[in-house]
């Protein structure tokens, strides 16, 4: 399936990724010839078959909920871009 | 023979014998790195004046044993304390992690050494570490080719002598394919084996730890090492670690080996082909039984895994957003363009591409032709193997379809680099270990044989690719790099 500039735009806006216009023209063209690619697996009937989304048994893992001593707060905050009064900073939300 | 040159086991013997030092090998290892490695470019980052200290602290000891004094490498997606971790990304350049992963935790409390963080593909996403944000490593047989990857640093360096051993991860072949590019052994345990945590995330259900060495004794010394539960990873598994060194016995008399005519189509260089051919020989000569097997749904594997990985890739990158660590666009107005412009300036190409499959194919409308359908195919693959191994003890095939290729040659088309997995991708849809050795030479190039087992059967895979290396002498050849 062919994707259009249009459908790149909606899929970068869930996705978070600003695209300029050569990148958009590009992803238009490789994403369709990989959906191409991977619409192989239609050939494939799998009516009944169980999804495989992990390959173990998972179980919950429990633990005793016990206070442990944890990385002080400097040492995270090293590796933040913007910092105030100990708290991360962003530009405004509204 | 430089200490450079020599395997764990055998520093390991020279040490406890205090014919060298951990101080002098750690010297070794530097002076050979800054010998090469201006050529291989193996190493993001080099930590050499904290090995060195680290080597003196151990000698102090004078306590030997396993990997203590040893150096060794660590791809750059291990989460290491105080050394900066950038999964080769621009998004990550600047990260200091404030932990150990858990894997590489356990070789720094066995006293081996960090010698540095290793190249790869930008967050794990290529298959020839050209898509570092950084510089591509150059194969060390010919600097012209790929070491592969995305462990390509990883493997590049054990080749070169720059590190006995090294960390690496597999999510469909990571591990395997650059460990055959470059003539070295590579091994991805069964999925659950060795915990991910302080690993960076790329397709969780698929990733998997492993590593690289010079011969299949010291990747065995290492994986009883890493190997086992972890609190701290819910799908690290609860069962007991055997002795993986005590399967090194060299017999595989009477050992039912598979080999899958999917494997070996036309796709698949004939030179490549015949080296793996050989090898069968050589199984059936030293007692074990051959036989061709089916696994049908194997051109399946593929489609399936780039939907899959693509799909867990996007929702494990939501995280890089500017907010609590790496790269932020400061020009934003509003929160949502700053995530927006951050992961644009922060992602490299192929990053970005996955992103947007996996966004795709979870999207509204899509996810039950794509995702869900790719997740039913993954069942039949790994039912496929079941089949085989209800009857086998191993498959053999070739693990990658071509020795190294030429730098850019590649890298214009996402689709053919892609089928470089085509051999490595249905292990990790099936989670099973598999391991690649050096078997043979092609245009003066390692090929690697795939040895695949049931899961949590990497006791056979040592003992199968002891008797070869035994057997035979690929894993003594090394390339000849130029010194400086």
């Amino acid at each position: 399936m062919a994707l259009t500039i249009k459908e790149v735009e909606y899929v970068a806006k869930l996705a978070r990724l600003q695209l300029n216009e050569d990148e958009k023209q590009i992803f238009a063209e490789q994403l369709s010839s990989i959906l191409k690619y991977v619409e192989k697996l239609n050939e494939l009937p799998t009516d009944g078959v169980e999804p495989l989304a992990h390959i173990l048994p998972v179980y919950n893992v429990f633990r005793a909920d016990e206070i442990r001593p944890g990385t002080p707060r400097e040492e995270i905050l090293a590796n933040a871009p913007l910092v105030e009064d100990g708290q991360y900073k962003v530009p405004k939300i509204m | 023979m430089e200490l450079h040159q020599l395997t764990i086991h055998e520093l390991q013997e020279l040490l406890s014998r205090k014919e060298t030092s951990a101080l002098e090998i750690t010297q070794s290892i530097f002076t050979r790195i800054h010998a090469v490695d201006d050529q291989v470019r193996a190493f993001i980052t080099l930590t050499e004046e904290e090995a060195l200290a680290n080597a003196r602290e151990i000698d102090k000891q004078g306590e030997y044993g396993r990997i203590a004094g040893i150096p060794l490498g660590v791809k750059d997606i291990f989460c290491t304390r105080g050394v900066k971790t950038t999964c080769a990304s621009r998004i990550l350049e600047n990260f200091v992690p404030t932990y150990d992963s858990t894997a590489a935790g356990r070789l720094f409390a066995e006293k081996g050494i960090l010698a540095g963080k290793l190249n790869m593909d930008e967050f794990a996403m290529g298959s020839s570490t050209e898509q570092s944000a950084f510089f591509p490593t150059c194969n060390p047989w010919n600097l012209s080719r790929v070491p592969g990857g995305s462990s390509g640093g990883s493997a590049a360096a054990v080749a070169a002598d720059e590190v006995p051993f090294a960390l690496g991860t597999d999510t469909g072949g990571s591990i395997r394919q650059p460990a055959s590019f470059c003539g070295v052994v590579g091994l991805k345990p069964t999925y659950g084996r060795v915990s991910r945590w302080g690993v960076i995330a790329y397709a969780s259900s698929l990733d998997q730890v492993g590593t690289f060495a010079k011969d299949v004794r010291d990747c065995a010394l290492v994986m009883n090492i890493i190997s086992g539960k972890d609190p701290l990873d819910s799908t690290c598994v609860d069962l007991p670690v055997p002795d993986y060194s005590a399967s090194l016995d060299g017999n595989v008399k009477g050992m039912k080996i598979a080999y899958p005519r999917e494997y070996f189509q036309p796709g698949i260089d004939s030179h490549v082909q015949d080296a793996i051919k050989k090898a069968l020989l050589k199984y059936e000569e030293m007692g074990a039984v051959v036989n061709e097997v089916s696994l049908p749904h194997s051109e399946y594997a593929l489609p399936a895994y780039y939907l899959v990985a693509t799909a867990e890739a996007s929702a494990n990158l939501a995280r890089y957003d500017g907010v609590r660590y790496g790269l932020r666009d400061f020009e934003a107005a509003n929160v949502i363009d700053m995530f927006s412009r951050s992961r644009a300036e922060g992602f490299g190409a192929e990053v970005k591409r996955r992103i947007m499959l996996g966004s795709y194919a979870l999207s509204s409308g899509y996810y039950d032709a794509y995702y869900l359908k790719a997740l039913k195919v993954r069942r039949l693959i790994a039912d496929d193997f079941s089949k085989v191994f209800a009857n086998f003890d191993l498959i053999v095939s070739p693990t990658a379809p071509t020795v190294a290729f030429n730098i850019g040659e590649q890298i214009g088309d996402p689709l053919t680099l892609y089928m470089n997995d085509i051999l490595t991708v249905p292990i990790n849809m099936a989670g099973l270990p598999a391991m690649s050795i050096p078997c043979g030479f092609h245009e003066g190039m390692p090929v690697g044989m795939q040895l695949i087992g049931p899961a949590f059967g990497e006791s056979t895979l040592f003992k199968a690719a002891f008797a070869f290396e035994q057997n035979t002498d690929f894993h003594t050849f090394r390339p000849a790099l130029e010194v400086k």
